[in-house]
């Protein structure tokens, strides 16, 4: 059968003649990986642009339209030692990178506009004690309000337009403050310079800008970058199919390019992509990505098939029923938009403290000019001190003291293996106090592992694996990688179902099920765990049996104790059989667990946990475990997770071990910690300057003075989130 | 005095000209990998060919 692969779903036009595509590579670390990639790439003919994003670990590619065919880029990198795939943008990604250069441009307007203004106060406030003519004062005055007026107008509207978004839903956030006491400050300003007034607030107000921008702008680089990769993530998983475009002629295309009612070929060892029913041939599927449990089932014509199946020994036709988005089944998407809508009812700590915050401030505003006009000031000069008020109590600190934390505590995650999916997740996490996990694929690693290779001689292990190497199967393909085999045995002969056999040095050598190699004795006489896969090996009449199952991860039972350590509860909820799950949970010391728990089981259990106050962490990677990670107070995965789940969990963590989770846990504790911190800064010194506010003393320069410095206290302290440590036990 | 007739209107243009040149170089996609640019400014511009050595 000829097999192709099709990548022109990615590909798009870049001008005359030019295609482009854009790459998502594994492995880019350095700049020696840049260059290395930048020249391999170049050399090949008709290319016009190769060119790496170390950042987002991706390459795009441009090159003359006509022969060269774009697999040929992805043989390329492979000589060169990387795997790449191809990559399309998500209309989420794009709509984070418009948000994050809006944000640097209002950023750069505000920052110009600060340093033009500050050029033109610092002779006022200096001419202000010297000799500066009342004539040059106010010409210096409207300069500023000719820089100030327009870059406030442009700069402000990230603020303005969510202000006026909070107020039109009758709520309110931090920006409502913001807005009122920015528009008041250049309002009052501009009303001051037309009086010939001594005092102009133009710096402070257009400061305070810049200062915030910063933040938001630190703020959405970072849910910028995690967007990037995770759609790297979605598509490291190659989330491709096998279509049959002929009789019998089949196209490796992606996902996203196939069709409801195409007829998709699924081999031995290969995971579904789609849904789907079986047309033709009968095999075992492994669907415990989807419901947890580790028997396989039996697929023959008229089985439904589920995404995220892996197909074990014979190879099928599934006819596609829905493709990529609409792969779910309908009662797991039924409780994953009701426990969605609970979650989103969460409050940021950012809005809490704002929502104290405004009231606070605006009434003491009110006060103060009140107070004044019965002291007998004048209404101007009470308005003045008012506005005065509220420009010092601007949150500027406050709008810098979350932002700043969560960039720098999501940076040292994702130096130890953790990538955050939603920006309030480190809030979340440093709350949870009980942590449940799914055992299969989260507790115990995804692949297989052989269980008794030491029971087995070395020599008859390792020619066991090198007879594995011919076989899909992926029991088989365990066998290989335990025995580290490299060279094939020639002449192997699989036979579907059974196993593969071949003749080695003039004796018949067999791997396969126990009745292939005729060891079925073997089998009933050995106490072998109940979960495991038995396969057999014989080479002429010595039979030995291997155990085959999935291991548990090798950090596991640190982690668990580490866990208890911090005084976290812990448990187990799995869809799996009682044996299996009972078996994993001895193994830890884990005391409570549940077998057989259907999704919905799940979420009811956290739902009582809820109910006892309890923060649940739910750790979890199977489709049937994405409403309970919706339903948890904050969720994780395993990079190897299927996708529905991956994309509700709030943070994602890679690689083997399970350290991750306790290290995550401990960032989070700290960076809650330092914004708590943060707050309490941004307090004090609120403390400090109001009452020299409202006592009417306050001059534009002490406004700028105090707004520069808490924000400056406030980002060095959060760069002690950097630190976060990295032991575990 | 007058010196301010010349010299705030330099000082405006100078202003704006960082601002026009802080756009353009956000728009010319400057800042889109940071990590990268930062290790670019230091990379070879040639790779290092296999020359002969000389000795």
């Amino acid at each position: 059968m000829h097999v192709t692969r099709d990548f022109s779903h990615y590909v798009r036009s870049a001008g005359e003649g030019i295609k482009h595509i854009d790459l998502a590579v594994e492995g880019v670390h350095c700049a020696g990986c840049m260059a290395k990639i930048e020249r391999g790439l170049s050399v090949i003919p008709d290319v016009t642009l190769a060119r790496v994003n170390l950042t987002d670990r991706r390459v795009a590619l441009e090159w003359k339209a006509g022969t060269l065919d774009p697999s040929r880029f992805i043989d390329r990198l492979e000589e060169l030692g990387y795997k790449a795939y191809p990559f399309e943008t998500e209309s989420a990604e794009v709509a984070e990178v418009a948000e994050s250069r809006f944000l640097l441009r209002c950023l750069g307007v505000a920052a110009f506009a600060t340093m033009n203004v500050m050029m033109l106060s610092i002779p006022v406030w200096s001419g202000n004690v010297s000799d500066m003519l009342p004539e040059q004062r106010d010409f210096f005055h409207w300069l500023s309000a000719l820089i100030a007026l327009p870059a406030a107008a442009y700069a402000g509207q990230p603020f303005f337009r969510s202000a006026w978004r909070a107020l039109s839903n009758k709520t309110t956030n931090m920006d409502v403050p913001i807005s009122i006491g920015v528009i008041l400050a250049l309002g009052m300003s501009v009303v001051e310079t037309i009086h010939h007034a001594e005092h102009a607030y133009f710096d402070a107000a257009i400061m305070l800008l810049t200062f915030l921008l910063v933040g938001r702008f630190l703020d959405q680089n970072m849910r910028r970058r995690t967007r990037a990769v995770a759609g790297n993530l979605a598509a490291l998983k190659a989330e491709t199919a096998a279509r049959f475009v002929g009789p019998d002629e089949i196209s490796q295309v992606p996902v996203a390019a196939i069709n409801p009612g195409d007829v998709v070929l699924l081999r031995p060892g290969e995971r579904c992509a789609v849904d789907g029913t079986v047309i033709e041939g009968r095999s075992e599927i492994d669907q415990s990505l989807i419901t947890g449990e580790t028997l396989y089932v039996t697929a023959e014509q008229g089985t439904p098939v589920y995404a995220g199946s892996m197909n074990i020994s014979g190879t099928l036709r599934v006819r596609v029923s829905a493709a990529s988005e609409a792969t779910l089944l309908a009662e797991i998407t039924r409780l994953l938009d009701n426990a969605l809508q609970a979650r989103s009812r969460y409050m940021r700590l950012s809005d809490r403290a704002s929502r104290l915050y405004a009231p606070v401030v605006h009434a003491t505003a009110l006060i103060t000019i009140l107070g004044w006009v019965i002291a007998g000031a004048s209404w101007h000069d009470a308005i003045v001190t008012g506005v005065a008020v509220l420009i010092i109590t601007c949150p500027c600190a406050l709008g810098l003291a979350i932002p700043t934390v969560q960039t720098v505590a999501s940076g040292a995650m994702f130096k130890s293996g953790v990538l955050l999916n939603s920006g309030d997740a480190i809030e979340r996490l440093a709350e949870a106090d009980h942590v449940i996990f799914d055992k299969t694929g989260t507790l115990t690693l995804p692949d297989l592992e052989v269980m008794n290779a030491a029971d087995i001689p070395a020599d008859i292990f390792e020619l066991a694996g090198r007879l594995a190497l011919s076989s899909h199967h992926p029991v088989a393909a365990a066998v290989a990688q335990a025995a580290g085999a490299r060279s094939p045995i020639v002449g192997a002969v699989e036979e579907a179902g059974q196993g593969v056999r071949a003749v080695a040095d003039g004796i018949e050598i067999r791997l396969g099920r126990p009745s292939f190699c005729g060891a079925e004795a073997l089998v009933g006489g050995a106490t072998l765990d109940p979960e495991a896969s038995v396969v057999a090996f014989s080479k002429g009449a010595e039979k030995f049996i291997l155990s085959v199952r999935q291991g548990l991860r090798p950090d596991a039972q640190a982690v668990i104790a580490a866990l208890k350590a911090r005084g976290i509860g812990i448990e187990i909820l799995s869809g799996d059989r009682e044996p299996a799950v009972k078996a994993a949970a001895h193994a830890l010391s884990i005391p409570e667990w549940r077998a057989g728990v259907t999704p919905a089981d799940k979420i009811a259990r956290i739902e009582e946990l809820k109910r006892r106050g309890a923060r649940v962490l739910m750790v979890g990677d199977g489709m049937n475990d994405a409403p309970s990670l919706a339903a948890a107070h904050v969720s994780m995965s395993p990079i190897s997770a299927a996708h529905l789940s991956q994309a509700t969990a709030d943070l994602v963590f890679l690689g083997r071990p399970l350290a991750p989770v306790v290290a995550a846990i401990d960032s989070a504790r700290k960076a809650l910690h330092l914004m708590r911190q943060n707050l309490w800064l941004a307090i004090g010194y609120n403390v400090l300057a109001v009452p020299v506010a409202i006592s009417g003393v306050v001059t534009p320069l002490i406004a700028a003075a105090a707004m520069s410095g808490s924000s400056i206290l406030v980002m060095l302290n959060s760069l002690r989130a950097r630190s976060a440590s990295r032991e575990i036990v | 005095m007058e010196i301010l007739v010349i010299l705030v209107p330099l000082a405006l243009m100078l202003g704006g000209a960082g601002l026009v040149a802080f756009l353009w170089s956000l728009r010319s996609g400057q800042y889109d990998d940071l990590d990268g640019a930062a290790w670019r400014a230091i990379a070879d511009d040639e790779p290092p060919q296999e020359a002969p050595v000389k000795r």
